[in-house]
């Protein structure tokens, strides 16, 4: 261990190097509840030949890598092994390059997503994809994550914005994949076995991303009901009228009184539930899905649809819904968020499922999600510290996995299988699939060096 | 005193290391580094309640390097109480000695347990350097470069060295003073770099106060209300000052107790849970909580009178003490005053919240980010291009108006937005 920690001062230079108890501590942990290890190091690499230098020495000394970017993780992706070097990509944070000819965008995988929004948004274009954690998530951690947002149902997921990307391999090899063609099928598509790989088969360096024109207009709306059925049916109703609004967003009333505790953005607290649903494009046509979202709204039980005022107001409102994971930390010491996701036509039956759950097992959970994804996160609220609730709780998570699974759905729609779902992944992928990740990761990581033990043994 | 480890674990637990509060921690965004972030500090200090990390000289200077500018209590979604967990770190490593040196040691005990003791010898010190400052002394020892004789970062801060005025508070503003017909009955703080520095903001809070029905009281001598001990690991000083508020004044007697500074009346609010556990004193501490009102905050709440004069006319921004916008989450009031001054143009600048490194005696202890801080609000200042800047905690007025003399916009006016409404209501009466 010295002579890699030695050998990796002598070449990145001591500052990029964090060896002392209190400087690694903080990197024991990532965004989820429970899960802790003290990692050997942390380093800072500047780019992609920092980053192979560590590769090549960890391969040397046999240490494990954990890539991280800003660790808020919801799945245990960048929590350290023991012995690993934390590979913290969080220093590499420019954006390269704006290039309006082509609507794209060029960073380094450290750089947060909100600058990423706000760099195409001061040239009049749009970065979508939106993670509740996007002031402070990287673009690398979405890119490995494969992250959803708010505004996953009408414009998709990170994936559908990476067209390139450099990535360094287990051996330190640094390659380029991708370009700025909007089509290009000059052999296998390899930019997508990174995408969502959970740092497990390369470390990005680089991102590419595709970007839009920015919406002309948009209009937000907050629906009220008095029965969480209501508005999972109003859910199915919108997508069933063939109308797909930017943000379709569910909070139970648990979710939406925490929500409105932190931001105050005064939302009815005595309803059961509410939907968050935003609509963007030409002015005529979001006027148009506007009124007619409204109507549904109506005619399935809502009690009061409010239109948000300005557009300080809408976005009061999408920061505040942004906050509803760890808003929900304010009821009890440990938050628990699950991921699942369901065919949206299974919504209604899904939340009833986890209600009768909650029941079972005497627990607290509170539940809201990207709801026009079929996405839910239903959170645990608990205390870590009593083993006897803690035990009811690992019940709990894994019948609503099993509900999920029955209705054709997902253990994790959005936040990755990192060390939370790994014991659930078999059960859903099968023995065949599950054995070609395996595959994959033996021909791109013969040595188990990256991020072993995430996603499956 | 309550240590990391006997604090009430709930505390330490709130935080769930969902990191967004770190894109709004300066020291975080100065360094990219866990450990200089709210999550990271939290982390350390819970690592220090589970016994897995002692009080060590590299966690003290952690928490010396934090500003306490509590801009992470606002992102936080949680609720995490970071001001208590901040002040319960900084007295553990007090306790434990890991930063001690003769030096350090002299200073906090000559500041902390001499000095912001004992108001009236706090005002013969201010006598004291107001002489200095107005016999020309300052002016010569300046231009004979003496002033270069002195250690780095005093050198750096003496031009910071607040102006005293002539007068002080108690000097400006008689004990009682009654409008025609009063509506209310308060009783003002008039702090302690406030009474010496700015004592002008204190008779404009007097004078507003009375232009909007207030009876108002001001004790003549006021301890110190203990912020500085607190926030600066003497939490044994600090509840010793607060007691000694407390026997000076009765808060059943007043229907509001009114501060003007951030950084005092974030502390002030505080003392209910400061004395929480002391018998002789909990229920008046929690009185004196609840009656306590940042000045804006309160005109805000008895509907206080636009004035109808002009006279403040120009283009003003507004930087918030973190203490009252993050302390006290006192935001909207000063610019809804702002606001109420005919002529004035209100323009926001970029990062209002952001601290501007005064945070209490972080510019000595930190240089290096408190200029760096400095640097970085000047610009967002000077960016809206605006004649004045408003702010309401003497900390930062001192440090903005020392960041702006130094960067060439020295005309720029720096003022307590009371200051400006205080003009508005005295030019009604003076015909144009
Ligand atoms: C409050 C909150 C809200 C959230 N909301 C959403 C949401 O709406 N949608 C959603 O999808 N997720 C959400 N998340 C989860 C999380 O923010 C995302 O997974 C995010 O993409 C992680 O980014 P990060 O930079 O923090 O990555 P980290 O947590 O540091 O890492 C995540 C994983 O990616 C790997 N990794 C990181 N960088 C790289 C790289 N450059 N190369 C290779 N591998 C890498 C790590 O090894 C790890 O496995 C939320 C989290 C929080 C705390
Ligand atoms: S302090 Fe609050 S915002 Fe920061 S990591 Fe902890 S819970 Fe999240
Ligand atoms: S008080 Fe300020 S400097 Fe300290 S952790 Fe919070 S945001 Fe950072």
């Amino acid at each position: 261990m010295d002579s890699l920690i030695a050998s990796l001062t002598a070449r990145l230079g001591a500052a990029r190097v964090l060896t002392a108890r209190e400087d690694i501590l903080p990197y024991g942990f990532d965004g989820t509840a429970t899960l802790k290890q003290l990692p050997a190091c942390v380093v800072f690499p500047r780019d992609a030949a920092d980053v192979s230098t560590v590769l090549k020495l960890a391969r040397e000394h046999r240490a494990p890598v954990v890539t991280r970017g800003s660790g808020t993780g919801l799945s245990g992706g960048s929590v350290p092994l023991p012995g690993a070097i934390v590979l913290c990509l969080a220093k590499m944070d420019r954006i390269l390059e704006v290039d309006s000819a082509n609507l794209t965008l060029r960073a380094e995988a450290g750089a947060i997503t909100q600058k990423i929004y706000d760099a195409a948004d001061a040239v009049g274009l749009f970065y979508p994809p939106d993670p509740g954690s996007m002031k402070i998530s990287t673009i690398g951690g979405n890119v490995a994550e494969n992250s959803g947002g708010l505004r996953g149902l009408k414009y998709g997921v990170t994936r559908d914005y990476v067209i390139g990307m450099e990535v360094v391999l287990a051996d330190g090899t640094i390659c380029w994949l991708g370009n700025k063609c909007v089509k290009d099928v000059a052999g296998y598509n390899l930019r997508d076995l990174f995408i969502g790989s959970e740092g497990t088969l390369g470390v990005v360096t680089q991102v590419l991303l595709k970007l839009l024109p920015k919406p002309a207009a948009r209009q937000t709306l907050l629906a009220s009901f008095t029965t969480m059925d209501a508005a999972a049916e109003t859910v199915s109703a919108i997508i069933a009228a063939k109308i797909i609004p930017c943000t379709l967003e569910f909070l139970d009333q648990k979710t939406l009184r925490c929500v409105d505790d932190f931001a105050k953005v005064g939302l009815p607290r005595d309803a059961a539930a509410i939907l968050l649903v935003e609509t963007d494009g030409h002015p005529a046509a979001v006027a148009d899905e506007a009124a007619k979202i409204g109507e549904l709204c109506r005619a399935h039980g809502a009690t009061s649809v409010r239109l948000a005022a300005t557009d300080a107001e809408a976005a009061q409102l999408a920061t505040a819904r942004r906050s509803a994971f760890s808003a929900l930390a304010r009821l009890r010491p440990t938050t628990i968020l699950e991921d699942v996701t369901v065919p949206r036509s299974e919504l209604a039956s899904m939340i009833r499922a986890v209600e009768i759950i909650a029941q079972k097992h005497a627990l607290t959970i509170a539940t809201f999600g990207h709801f026009g994804d079929g996405n839910l996160h239903p959170t645990i609220l608990t205390d870590e510290r009593d083993a006897a609730e803690m035990h009811r709780v690992e019940l709990a998570l894994a019948e609503i996995f099993e509900e999920t699974l029955k209705r054709g759905g997902t253990i994790t729609g959005e936040h990755g299988v990192g060390l939370a779902k790994k014991p659930f992944l078999k059960r859903q992928l099968g023995d065949a699939s599950y054995e070609l990740l395996r595959l994959v990761k033996k021909s791109l990581d013969p040595e188990a060096l990256l991020n072993p033990g995430k996603i499956f043994d | 005193m309550k240590t990391l480890r006997d604090l009430d674990y709930s505390v330490l637990q709130q935080c769930i290391h969902c990191g967004l509060c770190l894109p709004t921690c300066p020291t975080y965004v100065e360094t990219k580094e866990e450990r200089n972030s709210p999550r990271g500090r939290i982390a350390l200090m819970r690592a220090i309640a589970d016994a897995e990390l002692e009080v060590t000289k590299a966690f003290g200077e952690e928490m010396y390097y934090c500003l306490g500018c509590l801009a992470c209590t606002t992102a936080c979604p949680a609720g995490v109480n970071y001001a208590e967990l901040f002040e319960t770190a900084r007295a553990d490593v007090e306790k434990a000695g890991v930063l001690a040196s003769p030096k350090r040691d002299f200073v906090r005990w000559a500041a902390l347990r001499v000095l912001f003791t004992r108001p009236r010898l706090l005002r013969f010190v201010g006598r004291a350097l107001r002489l200095w400052q107005s016999s020309g002394l300052q002016t010569l020892a300046r231009e004979a470069g003496l002033i270069n004789l002195l250690p780095d970062n005093l050198r750096r801060l003496e031009p910071q060295t607040p102006a005293i005025r002539a007068r002080f508070s108690h000097q400006l503003i008689r004990p009682v003073e009654k409008p025609a017909a009063p509506r209310h009955r308060v009783l003002v703080l008039t702090g302690c770099v406030q009474d010496l520095a700015f004592s002008d903001v204190n008779r404009a809070t007097v004078d507003v106060l009375l232009a909007n029905g207030c009876e108002v009281h001001t004790p003549p001598v006021q301890p110190c209300c203990g912020s500085l001990h607190a926030h600066n690991g003497d939490t044994d000083t600090a509840r010793l000052l607060a007691r000694r508020q407390l026997d000076l004044v009765n808060p059943a007697d007043f229907d509001a107790i009114i501060s003007n500074a951030g950084g005092c009346g974030s502390h002030l609010r505080a003392y209910g849970h400061l004395l929480h556990d002391d018998p002789a004193y909990a229920a008046r501490a929690a009185e004196w909580s609840k009656k306590l009102r940042d000045i804006h905050e309160y005109l805000v709440e008895i509907g206080f009178r636009k004035p109808a004069s002009t006279a403040a006319a120009s283009t003003v921004t507004y930087h918030e003490s973190c203490h009252l916008c993050h302390g006290q989450k006192v935001s909207a009031q000063p610019r809804e005053i702002l606001r109420s001054l005919p002529g004035v143009e209100l323009r926001e600048c970029a990062e209002a919240q952001w601290c501007c490194g005064s945070a209490g005696i972080y510019n000595f202890t930190q240089p290096d980010t408190s200029a760096w801080l400095q640097h970085r609000k000047i610009g967002h200042l000077a960016a809206t291009g605006a004649q004045v800047v408003a702010t309401a905690n003497p900390g930062c007025h001192l440090q903005i108006q020392g960041g702006l003399a130094n960067s060439g916009h020295a005309s720029t006016e720096v003022v307590h937005p009371i200051v400006l409404l205080a003009r508005a209501y005295a030019a009604e009466k003076t015909p144009a």
